[in-house]
């Protein structure tokens, strides 16, 4: 199949849409089918070969803040002539209510189209004003996808109709293999964590509890946490004693965030909610790091009922200290349950989303014809 | 001096003390007026401006993701109340983005009704710029009278409100023609 995806935010900017197109595009073409992408792009020089060009984003206040978009009739022609010139079986947009590239690929064409929904926004006022202007342009869509729940109740909210939910994949082959940070795990072990620091349902203040017991009982041992946030706010919170033992990276690049799960023995899930499924938690697995997580149902069915990964009281600082404790003294347990999680991320890899993804473009195929310009 | 001219003197300083006052009251009295005025005049242009770039955003003449922006913008001016500075100015950066695309008037030119609406536009922000210059103005004046020894003491402004400047980037310039430094901001692209 020739597939054509559009981007609406600028390439070369790091964020979790392009990262997903990236991933899907890769995958799509790993399974034989042809792909071109158009996004917006600062430095066309560094775009892979799929890669079309339309254009620099201009920043513009949109939805409160200032975004990166592609607009205008200039970006407008630059997608009429991809789409004409492409031949696609089916085009694939993502955010498509967003004034972008992929609002003007809806507009221009004629034929499948399959959206995405990534976003969950909760400011529905500009979404009304606009609406009339999207709904032309969106009814053309042939189906939907949400990647999350919120991003399916935005949808249904705003702009009617459903989605079908394909959650976000995980690149397993991007994360099983990595270098340690310098000096990581070190002699006394080491306990990971990643995620907003200042955000309380990530539970990072459960954690640092469970590392004041686990840091006086074990010398040497250190705990690494990685994510945004306030550094040093974060530093106070930690004991004197043991503060130059926690490690706070802040935020970090994709590859120094992937060398941080191969940096650590044990890595820490001590979210306390609010998470459809847990990012977080299959990266780790991708990367193989023996996880320790809260009883949480998204993260149970993830760790296969603890079997692909330790579960702890949620909120229970003493439960998680003694299951991390346990897995620090027992590498056996470790290897397995790091076999056990490289397993259990593989129905999560791009490839078997891809699939998902497939069998949503066969349904829409068939009997519609291929993509035209309108006239 | 006899006792007599003594008063008649004293009498003659306080009718022309009083007549001061009251002469720097009523100027209080009549910039605060011109507050008034001005911004009820500003208040007007504003509310035209979005107005007009929401009939535009929804004419069809432009691409969607043009219209969704200009929808917005327009959309967050209008609704604001209290904090009016912040979307307003958002509003003039989005007409600046959108205005400054390459191409966006030339793909205009011929459609039915899209001269008329990009000069009402123009026009209108070109009201707000001149509206803000009067109102800042007046407002500067009143301010200064207010600050003066005699009226804080005397408490000539009596229970009216101080009027505050309304700061928003209203500059259209930059947008085209170079207009830039001339006081006649003009959305050209």
């Amino acid at each position: 199949m020739r597939v054509g995806l559009v981007c609406p935010y600028s390439w070369d900017v790091p964020g979790g849409v392009q990262e997903h197109i990236r991933d899907l595009a890769e995958a799509l073409m790993d399974l034989g089918h042809e792909v071109s992408v158009i996004s917006p792009a600062d430095n066309d020089e560094v775009l892979p070969d799929y890669v079309v060009p339309a254009g620099r984003a201009v920043p513009v206040p949109y939805n409160g803040s200032v975004a990166r978009l592609a607009f205008g009739p200039l970006s407008a022609s630059r997608v009429r002539r991809w789409v004409r010139d492409g031949g696609f079986d089916l085009l694939h947009v993502h955010e498509p209510a967003a004034p972008s590239l992929s609002l003007l690929a809806c507009w221009v064409a004629d034929g499948p189209i399959v959206a995405t929904m990534h976003g969950a926004n909760p400011r529905s006022r500009i979404l009304h004003a606009a609406q009339p202007i999207l709904q032309s342009a969106l009814e053309k869509i042939n189906a939907r996808i949400a990647v999350s729940e919120a991003a399916r109740t935005t949808l249904v909210e705003h702009l009617g109709g459903d989605a079908v939910l394909i959650p976000n994949g995980v690149s397993v082959r991007r994360y099983e293999k990595a270098d340690p940070l310098p000096g990581w795990p070190g002699e006394g072990g080491a306990i990971g964590f990643l995620g907003r620091m200042d955000e309380p349902r990530k539970g990072l203040p459960i954690l640092l509890r469970a590392f004041e017991t686990l840091g006086q009982e074990r010398e040497g041992l250190r705990l690494l946490i990685v994510g945004p946030g306030d550094i040093e706010e974060a530093a106070e919170r930690v004991p004197e004693p043991l503060r130059d033992r926690v490690i706070l990276l802040g935020q970090v690049s994709e590859d120094d965030k992937i060398r941080a799960y191969h940096s650590v023995d044990v890595f820490c899930a001590p979210n306390t909610g609010g998470e459809s499924f847990g990012m977080v938690l299959a990266e780790a697995m991708a990367a193989g790091a023996p996880v320790v997580a809260s009883d949480l149902d998204a993260f149970r069915s993830v760790l296969r009922g603890g079997r692909a990964g330790e579960l702890f009281v949620t909120g229970d600082a003493a439960d998680l200290a003694r299951a991390v404790g346990r897995l620090l003294d027992d590498p056996e347990r470790r290897a397995s349950l790091s076999d056990a999680a490289a397993a259990a991320v593989r129905i999560y890899d791009w490839p078997t989303v891809a699939r998902d993804v497939l069998q949503v473009y066969e349904t829409v195929v068939p009997g519609t014809g291929r993509v035209r310009v309108v006239p | 001096m006899s006792p007599l001219a003594s008063i008649l003197l004293a009498v003659a300083v306080a009718v022309l003390l009083g007549v001061y006052i009251s002469w720097r009251a009523g100027r209080i009295d009549r910039l605060h007026a011109r507050v008034d005025a001005a911004s009820a005049a500003l208040d007007a242009a504003l509310l035209r401006r979005s107005s007009v770039a929401l009939e535009l955003a929804s004419s069809g003449l432009l691409d969607p993701a043009t219209s969704v922006l200009l929808a917005g913008a327009a959309h967050d001016a209008r609704l604001a109340d209290d904090a009016r500075e912040l979307p307003e100015s958002d509003l003039t950066r989005a007409l600046r983005a959108v205005f400054s695309q390459p191409g966006f008037r030339s793909s205009l030119e011929g459609r039915e009704g899209a001269e008329e609406l990009l000069a009402e536009l123009e026009g209108a922000a070109h009201k707000v710029f001149l509206a803000r210059k009067f109102y800042n103005g007046a407002v500067a004046a009143t301010q200064a009278a207010r600050g003066r020894w005699l009226a804080r003491l005397l408490r000539l402004a009596g229970g009216a409100a101080q009027p505050d400047f309304f700061e928003i980037d209203d500059s259209l310039a930059g947008t085209g023609e170079d207009l830039q430094g001339t006081d006649m901001p003009r959305l050209t692209s």
